[in-house]
């Protein structure tokens, strides 16, 4: 008796609204791709990742837990260390210099200048080379047998030494000096989009009110620039967390572990040491430093949308 | 820097001698010379790109002539910085700094200047004062409305103690109740601070309410400069004569004639007496001209006074509160006519009608000239 | 001054000028200001034009000449041997076939790469435009938070996927890792170029009758050729500079070319052969220079685009 009711009534219900499922069928299908990278890979392989940090697997992943001792292992590896000490001296110096140095050339690149485009192609064509030509132009460069410091000491200075690659002291401004060549004429182009963002009628008010141009730029332009800067300083900064190719290039790490980075010791131990706890749990450390970033900018980008 | 020390014609705040500026091959200005008394309110209005905010930006020092020479208080200001010219400007989009409260926004470019601190307060309590924003002065721009804002960047001029105000549309980013209100007020504060004021707008009912004197500017040439009244009633060409007032002037193709004496106006097979009109020159028959004459200069039925009366057909009948807008078909023109919002017409229906030539407007066919 | 009288003809109009400044301010080509920001420029600019020219001079030396002089000289004598050595017998650990390989190799991970991640993103980015269903906003969130992951994470959990379904080392797993880390900013970038066309299109295109698949064809791609240009710009650059998934999924028989460049160049065997070495590199960034080159303006968009909204 009740079966035949039952039917009836789906069928009723269908006929008065497709099944909600059924609604926009073509737009699911066609989102299918982008529901299984952001749940399957982004989701579930950066939780897969971390659950597998805490297991002490070696060469395969196994589901052994030993608690938080891979990450104390990892705190106590000197090459760790090394790696971090790296990543923040290298991090730290290149916030700083392309932040300064790109927006510098944007504020110059504003002043209506001539052959603003060839300018323009010439700060930005590093960035459409990868890191490995990068890193190998300038292992190049810096070679201390042919390279910079050759040539300066066969101009006189006999007793010049700039041997960045090969001194593990100074090794990582080897490396920064690549990167920022690499990089700022992308921080250049943004900064240059912020300044051209400005309204043109607060230069002339305060031409009006005779405020000189560098005022101008520090008391009201830059402070006008903050959501640029912010988003500039979160791309830069995600940038510096996965530096890899241009240290594997550039020095391959050494001398030694001299320019160890974090993306590195990554690699090595889930691909060369088998020792694929230790990758997990120091790729999981990668992770906690670029949250530590973005979040608070997510966080105030969002907020600061749902009051505005 | 040479200063003509010499006073031109001292009566003048403001002198722009043949003033030219071109952009490669682009005349933007050409040639245009305008004397602004000590005072006075000039309006500059055109459409979009006529040049009326180039000659602003040129007055303000903010960008440069080719040719010609600017006079402010009889001083040769052509080289000057803006900021040495004795003058303030409002702009469009206010240009307030968004990161300073509204007291360090009026304040700002006085601090630069090093003036003491007193004075400064002395002209920021004056300002706040004239301004109704004593309220606000802790403020920053995002917490005010638009009006605010405008008041706000007002009162960045005032402080400064200037002669000589520029106004760069000031209200065109308001909304239409809102910009009536502060139509108004900066109409008072012409009033009370007696201050020469430019003013460059594009909507033509500020420029009627507000200006002394109206410079109508197309293609950077101005096409007449006279007060108000002038504009209106006596246009110099048909440009300024289409450009001002809304609905806008009839106008009607033809050409002279002369009959015992009197000068008619035929256009297709049907003949207007020009009795009343006030030519500029001799009137010559056969000549092609223009007829322009406005909505409510054009009286229907019970309005007629005098004059010869012709038949028309209402063609569409536009309700507007106060005014009734007529549109008439007669001899092969349509015409708008304004008429009191009490007395309606159906569609269809003849009415009787007859121009008011005095107030009427001749222009040659060729060179659209008033004649 | 006398310019007055010789520029304009109407002279009743030069009369009314008076003695003093008149016109442009005369201003020195040579100003102090001029000197500094086209000074500031030109230093940099050198330094960004230096490695370029220290490549193409070096590639175009002999060894010996290389061993005596000084990297920043133009060569005496030019040869273009080491571009022939870099393309054809430069040695990687492995194997003496040079670049070609690699560069080949590169080729067939791209161009399927950029074909299938455009396309997955497009239809995705307009279906999150104009087709929003519940949920929707939700997984593009986590799409574009997940671009932030440092991919060291993902990593493994993908090598493990991949070696189950068969592709793990081949052409075909490297263009699937491509075009899932491609989905974030692509989609990004198609999204807000359809969000950005007016609504009133879709919903005429809706009243007359069109559905998903043929509003997109017929209405949509037609009128955003030059984000497709942009992202296309962007997917041939970013993968063909790519060097981490393709060291990771490929072997060394399908490594791109950016990872055999770093064999050739790192390799520690032999004699160290810098002509050869800039050759290779050069001919390595030579693919995404063309293409930087050649777009210009459409470049810069496309980088814009991508970063400050990412």
């Amino acid at each position: 008796m009740t079966l035949p009711i039952s039917i009836s009534a789906a069928q009723g219900a269908q006929v008065k609204r497709p099944s909600r499922y059924l609604r926009n069928l073509n737009s699911k299908i066609a989102s299918i791709p982008m529901v299984l990278t952001a749940v399957v890979v982004f989701l579930g392989g950066t939780i897969w990742t971390i659950l597998y940090s805490f297991t002490n697997s070696r060469l395969l992943p196994r589901l052994s837990f030993v608690g938080i001792d891979q990450y104390e292992r990892l705190w106590s590896t000197a090459r760790w260390m090394v790696s971090i000490q790296n990543l923040a001296t290298y991090g730290i110096l290149s916030l700083i210099f392309s932040l300064t140095i790109g927006f510098l050339l944007a504020a110059l690149m504003d002043q209506k200048i001539r052959f603003e485009n060839t300018f323009r192609t010439i700060f930005l064509y590093p960035f459409a080379l990868s890191f490995i030509v990068t890193g190998l132009v300038w292992q190049w460069i810096l070679n201390p047998e042919f390279g910079v410091q050759a040539v300066v000491r066969s101009m006189g200075w006999t007793s010049f030494a700039f041997d960045p690659l090969y001194d593990s002291d100074i090794v990582i401004y080897g490396i920064l000096i690549a990167a920022l060549w690499q990089g700022t004429g992308l921080v250049m182009c943004l900064m240059l989009a912020g300044l051209r963002g400005i309204d043109e009628d607060i230069w002339k008010a305060s031409r009006v009110d005779g405020i000189p141009m560098w005022r101008t730029y520090i008391f009201i332009v830059i402070p006008m620039m903050r959501p640029v800067f912010v988003t500039t300083l979160v791309i830069i900064a995600s940038g510096i967390v996965r530096i890899y190719d241009l240290v594997v290039a550039q020095t391959s790490g050494g001398p030694g572990i001299a320019s160890d980075v974090p993306a590195k010791y990554v690699y090595d131990y889930m691909f060369f040491a088998q020792n694929l706890g230790q990758g997990f749990a120091a790729s999981t450390m990668m992770l906690l430093t670029v949250a530590i970033i973005v979040v608070p900018w997510a966080y105030l980008e969002f907020g600061g949308r749902k009051r505005g | 820097m040479m200063h003509n020390t010499v006073p031109l014609r001292s009566q003048y705040s403001v002198s722009i001698r043949e003033l030219s500026l071109s952009f490669g091959a682009v005349k933007v200005l050409e040639n245009l010379n305008i004397d602004i008394h000590d005072g006075e309110f000039l309006v500059l209005l055109g459409s979009s790109g006529c040049g009326k905010s180039t000659l602003l930006n040129c007055i303000a020092g903010l960008l440069e002539p080719t040719e010609g020479q600017i006079f402010i208080k009889d001083k040769n200001v052509t080289w000057e910085e803006p900021k040495d010219r004795g003058i303030g400007m409002v702009f469009q989009s206010y240009a307030l700094y968004p990161q300073m409260t509204v007291e360090k926004n009026l304040s700002f470019g006085l601090r630069v200047a090093g003036v003491p601190k007193d004075e400064i307060d002395r002209r920021l309590t004056r300002a706040a004062g004239i301004l109704q924003i004593e309220p606000l002065m802790k403020r920053k721009p995002a917490e005010l409305s638009g009006g605010q804002r405008q008041r706000v960047a007002i009162g960045r001029a005032l402080v400064r103690d200037v002669d000589v105000f520029l106004f760069d549309e000031p209200l065109s980013n308001l909304d239409a109740k809102l910009r009536s209100e502060l139509r108004v007020e900066i109409k008072r504060l012409h009033q009370s601070l007696k201050n020469t004021m430019i003013y460059v707008t594009h909507d033509q009912i500020e420029a009627l309410t507000l200006a002394d004197r109206i410079a109508i500017m197309k293609s950077g040439v101005i096409q007449q400069l006279d007060d108000p009244v002038t504009i209106y009633n006596r246009p110099k060409n048909r440009f300024v004569a289409g450009f001002i007032g809304s609905p806008s002037m009839n106008f009607m193709q033809g050409v002279l004639a002369e009959e015992g004496g009197r000068f008619l106006f035929q256009t297709n097979g049907v003949s207007f007496s020009l009795e009343g009109y006030q030519a500029s020159e001799t009137l010559m028959p056969g000549r092609a001209v223009i007829l322009g004459a406005r909505p409510e200069h054009i009286k229907v039925d019970g309005d007629i006074v005098g004059g010869e009366v012709h038949e028309a057909i209402v063609d569409i009948e536009e309700p507007m509160g106060a005014d009734n807008l007529l549109w008439l078909k007669h001899a092969g023109h349509t015409m708008s006519v304004r008429i009191g919002g009490a007395r309606r017409y159906a569609p269809g229906s003849k009415v009787r009608l007859a121009f008011d030539m005095t107030m009427a407007s001749l222009f040659d066919a060729t060179t659209e000239e008033r004649i | 001054m006398d310019k007055s009288l010789t520029a304009m003809p109407n002279l009743a109009g030069a009369d009314r000028l008076s003695a003093g400044p008149q016109g442009k301010r005369p201003r020195k080509v040579l100003s102090g200001r001029n000197i500094m920001v086209y000074g500031a420029l030109t230093f940099a600019a050198i330094y960004y034009l230096l490695p370029l020219y220290v490549m193409v001079v070096t590639s175009l030396k002999g060894m010996p000449e290389i061993r005596m002089g000084n990297i920043f000289s133009p060569p005496m004598e030019i040869t273009f041997e080491p571009w022939a050595k870099a393309w054809a017998s430069a040695c990687t650990g492995l194997n003496c076939d040079g670049l070609s390989r690699g560069f080949w190799n590169s080729v067939k991970i791209m161009v399927p790469s950029v074909i299938v991640s455009i396309a997955i993103a497009s239809v995705n980015g307009y279906a999150l435009a104009n087709w929003k269903f519940k949920g929707a906003e939700l997984f593009f969130t986590i799409l574009i938070i997940g671009a932030f992951i440092p991919y060291q994470v993902m990593i493994y959990p993908i090598v493990i996927v991949l070696r189950e379904l068969g592709l793990y080392g081949t052409i075909y797993g490297l263009i699937l890792v491509h075009s899932i880390f491609g989905m974030p900013i692509l989609t990004l970038l198609f999204r807000n170029y359809f969000v950005s066309l007016p609504e009133e299109l879709f919903k005429a295109a809706r009243i007359d009758g069109a559905g998903f698949w043929q509003i997109y064809f017929r209405i949509m791609l037609p009128m955003s050729l030059p984000i497709f240009v942009v992202a296309m710009i962007l997917q041939v650059t970013g993968i063909w500079n790519d060097f981490l998934f393709g060291v990771v999924f490929t072997r060394p028989e399908t490594y791109p070319m950016t990872v055999q460049l770093n064999n050739i160049v790192n390799s520690v065997q032999g004699v160290k052969e810098y002509n050869v070495n800039m050759a290779a590199t050069l001919l390595t960034g030579a693919i995404p220079l063309i293409v930087y080159f050649v777009s210009g303006r459409l470049f810069v968009r496309g980088i814009a685009a991508g970063a400050v909204k990412g």
